[in-house]
């Protein structure tokens, strides 16, 4: 055993440093060179972290252990609590901006059109892009009780992530932006990117080969089309030409209609693919194993995963129904947008249904009712989406603010709940602590979001039909009875609910950081006698198991 | 069928979760660009002149599409409130696209030619004083900010190699379109003009440059562009440009 690791951690580190070198010298090469401050300023970034890299791994020239490899993951997490309070605070601030747009203070650096693309990058790629690398280095080394491979490579793939996610924010704040949505990094970016998500697939798939399980474990099944896809997606819909090659300005190679349908591809699988899959792959590990019971149905996993991975990639047509998109296009989305309602459902109940004898969790361990109603989001918004689909429903609630409800009755809820619920049981195995510091804080927590989740969706509700159909009424003379403006100030209450809502989910995200904070340095908890008897993580064992699966 | 083939081969696990999920983007998307039916015919359209297309990089970099949409729907009501539905030949040329998904603000594609000049400039300066109950953000910084276009003529290049039918001739005259399109009443606007049918030739701050004629601006203009640039004196490769602010003091 040691005899095969003793010569390859030389040749590791040699590799990694080398990496290092040169992607400081780029950097350092784009800081002098550049021909704009973005580039000047993101060549910094690279230099700097390349450098701090090279340092680090000059002066930890040897492995620490030989069990599974946590380390990465316990950055990962950190770093989703810490991203996930930023983003959602960014969030509120934008939206108490739409009610009160003094709070936009006439600069360049704090307009919503800035600061939007901040917020849906925070929460969607810096949380949730966090929450996925933590969980899914955690399941696949568990699931396949195989260390993950390379000393250096999932280390890359964290602090790579997070350089992509400083890269990001800065460029929007700075106007540095690709103009589509939830693609807005510049092509330089997206180039780093691509790198780091190369080396994520890379990890997984090593961890997969190296594997002391026969069968490869439901969840990583998701994980691996969620890491696939999104590398699909991402590459064909950023293709861009820079202007040039030490500047940040580049122009994407689809325009107009292809360019929306190829977007609009990418947009709806980010949601199908990162924030879906990914996340049913975090279902399928976490809710058996905080409630002890086996997944409900075996067949059920297997359908669940190929009819949902075939049908959302066609849904993406349906953020452009009455556009001069092609009529058949437009019915191909709705049509599976529609069939895609089955294999939701089918996944909800596959996740509801692991409760089975279990149903008394719900009562006395929130982190359990964070994972269930997560589960029942992701059940209503999985309803909602293919009602919004169809072209009537659609006509209606297109560009208003129930679009935005629904994808945040998504986000918080489904996303959101299920992240948490994943890093609170994840953070006591990590710091290997006997539990939380408080689970009453975890109680809190779950009831500051789920009121403020209601307040959000509901006031957009009101507030998206209220424009859909103002903005489609006629007075008794046959003509348009309300002008936009009269459309915008009815919304002025509903963003203030909104706001509202928004501002509670955000104390929760606070209340979460300080729980974990509190368990991380090791405080006592307050309340042990009240937490539910949790097993600890399991260790690293190598030949034949006692327990077939973890 | 034996699902455990996928369970127990990583590699084959992988072929299908591609095969599967390439399908629905090869039917959807491929088409698009073989189909001629995608893209009807319209007479008249033409690349972005080099000041227009400098615009809407300014629309791209503040996100405007984030609150405002660039496609009316073929529905009764928009068709009313914002004009004739779009047509996919119009935003052919739109690289990226700008469609949007959101109308927290009206539809702009047909925006132009509906406000003054001044209308723009003071909206843009502070929506509030033309539109009371308007949420939009001011963007005082705009009218402050010279526009920068030393690099216009790689931006037209970019697009001529992915596909945007500029000449060379386009290309080589880029920066002094730039400066024509605010100089009206000159040879160069009406070579501008030539290359660029239909192009709004005025310059919209009032501060006419020297070698234009003083004429009123009764005419409207991209809501992008408050603060014009100015064409230097001497025909230098580098054009002066100053800020409006500049332009302003006597």
């Amino acid at each position: 055993m040691s005899g095969i690791t003793a010569e390859k951690p030389a040749l590791g580190n040699a590799l990694a440093m080398g990496s290092a070198v040169v992607f400081a010298a780029l950097g350092l090469f784009l800081a002098l060179q550049g021909v704009d401050p973005v580039m000047n300023l993101h060549g910094v970034f690279l230099a700097l972290a390349s450098v701090l890299a090279l340092i680090y791994i000059f002066t930890h020239p040897s492995d620490d252990s030989g069990g599974y490899l946590d380390g990465p993951i316990r950055v990962a997490t950190l770093a989703a609590v810490f991203w996930g309070v930023i983003g959602f605070t960014a969030g509120d601030f934008i939206a108490w901006q739409l009610a009160f747009p003094a709070l936009n203070f006439d600069l360049p650096w704090t307009t919503f059109g800035r600061l939007r693309p901040l917020h849906t990058s925070a929460v969607i790629f810096a949380f949730g892009g966090n929450v996925l690398l933590a969980t899914s280095f955690y399941v696949v080394q568990r699931t396949c009780r195989a260390r993950m491979p390379g000393r250096w490579g999932p280390w890359f793939v964290i602090w790579g992530y997070q350089l992509f996610i400083v890269l990001a924010a800065t460029s929007y704040i700075l106007g540095a932006t690709q103009g589509k949505e939830y693609a807005e990094p510049e092509w330089h970016v997206d180039l780093w990117l691509t790198i780091v998500w190369v080396a994520y697939l890379l990890v997984f798939l090593g961890t997969l080969w190296k594997r002391e399980e026969p069968h490869i474990y439901v969840a990583n099944w998701f994980y691996l089309a969620f890491i696939v896809t999104v590398a699909m997606l991402h590459i064909v819909n950023n293709l861009a030409v820079p202007v040039s090659f030490l500047g940040v300005h580049s122009y994407p190679v689809f325009a107009g209609v292809q360019g929306a349908m190829t977007q609009w591809w990418y947009g709806h699988n980010a949601v199908g693919f990162f924030l879906t899959a990914g996340f049913l792959g975090i279902m399928y590990y976490f809710v058996p194993k905080r409630v002890e019971r086996p997944v409900y149905s075996y067949r059920l996993s297997i359908v669940h995963f190929w009819s949902l991975i075939f049908l959302y990639i066609w849904a993406g047509p349906h953020h452009l129904h009455y556009t001069a998109l092609p009529e058949w296009a437009q019915t191909l989305g709705m049509t599976f947008s529609i069939m895609l309602w089955m294999p939701s459902w089918g996944g909800m109940i596959n996740g509801l249904m692991t409760l089975s004898g279990a149903w008394d969790r719900l009562r006395t361990d929130p982190v359990v009712r964070l994972l269930v109603v997560s589960i029942a989001f992701y059940g209503m918004s999985t309803f909602e989406g293919p009602l919004m689909s169809i072209k009537a429903v659609n006509s209606l609630s297109h560009y208003t603010d129930w679009t935005i409800g629904h994808v945040h009755s998504g986000a918080l809820g489904w996303v959101g709940m299920v992240s948490f619920g994943a890093i609170y049981c994840l953070v006591p195995w990590l710091w290997k602590r006997e539990g939380l510091y408080s689970i009453k804080l975890v109680e809190w927590h779950f009831w500051l979001s789920t009121i403020g989740i209601v307040l959000y969706i509901t006031s957009m509700w009101v507030a998206g039909i209220t424009q859909g159909l103002m903005w489609r009424a006629y007075d008794n003379l046959g003509f348009l009875k309300y002008s936009f403006i009269e459309t915008v100030e009815a919304m002025h209450w509903p963003y203030i609910i909104r706001a509202v809502g928004g501002l509670l989910f955000v104390i929760g995200g606070f209340v979460m950081a300080y729980n974990v904070w509190r368990t991380v340095r090791g405080d006592q908890p307050v309340d042990l006698k009240d937490q539910p008897r949790v097993a600890a993580a399991p260790e690293l064992r190598h030949g034949v198991a006692a327990v077939p699966a973890e | 069928m034996n699902h455990g083939i996928f369970e127990k081969n990583s590699l084959i696990l992988l072929i299908g979760i591609l095969i599967v999920v390439s399908i629905g983007g090869i039917v959807q998307i491929a088409p698009l660009f073989m189909l001629s039916s995608t893209i009807e015919k319209v007479e008249g359209m033409r690349p972005y002149s080099p000041l227009e297309q400098a615009g809407r990089d300014i629309y791209i970099r503040e996100g405007c599409y984030n609150c405002h949409s660039q496609m009316i729907r073929s529905l009764r009501d928009e068709v009313e409130r914002y004009g004739h539905y779009s047509l996919a030949a119009e935003s052919m040329y739109d690289h990226p696209f700008q469609w949007s998904s959101k109308r927290t603000g009206p539809d702009l594609a047909r925006i132009g030619g509906k406000y003054s000049d001044a209308w723009h400039t003071d909206h843009m300066r502070e929506p509030k004083s033309v539109v009371p109950a308007s949420i939009m953000p001011a963007y005082p910084h705009l009218e402050k900010t010279p526009l920068d276009y030393s690099n216009i003529q790689e931006k037209l290049k970019t697009l001529q190699f992915i596909g945007v039918p500029y000449t060379d001739e386009m290309i080589a005259k880029a920066a002094a379109d730039v400066e024509a399109q605010i100089n009206p009443d000159t040879k160069a606007a009406t070579e501008l003009v030539a290359r660029y049918p239909k192009a709004q030739v005025r310059n919209s701050t009032g501060n006419l440059p020297a070698t234009a004629s003083s004429r009123p601006n009764l005419m409207p203009s991209s809501p992008i562009f408050r603060c014009s640039v100015r064409s230097s004196t001497s025909r230098s490769s580098t054009p002066a440009v100053r800020t409006c602010a500049e332009e302003e003091s006597p």
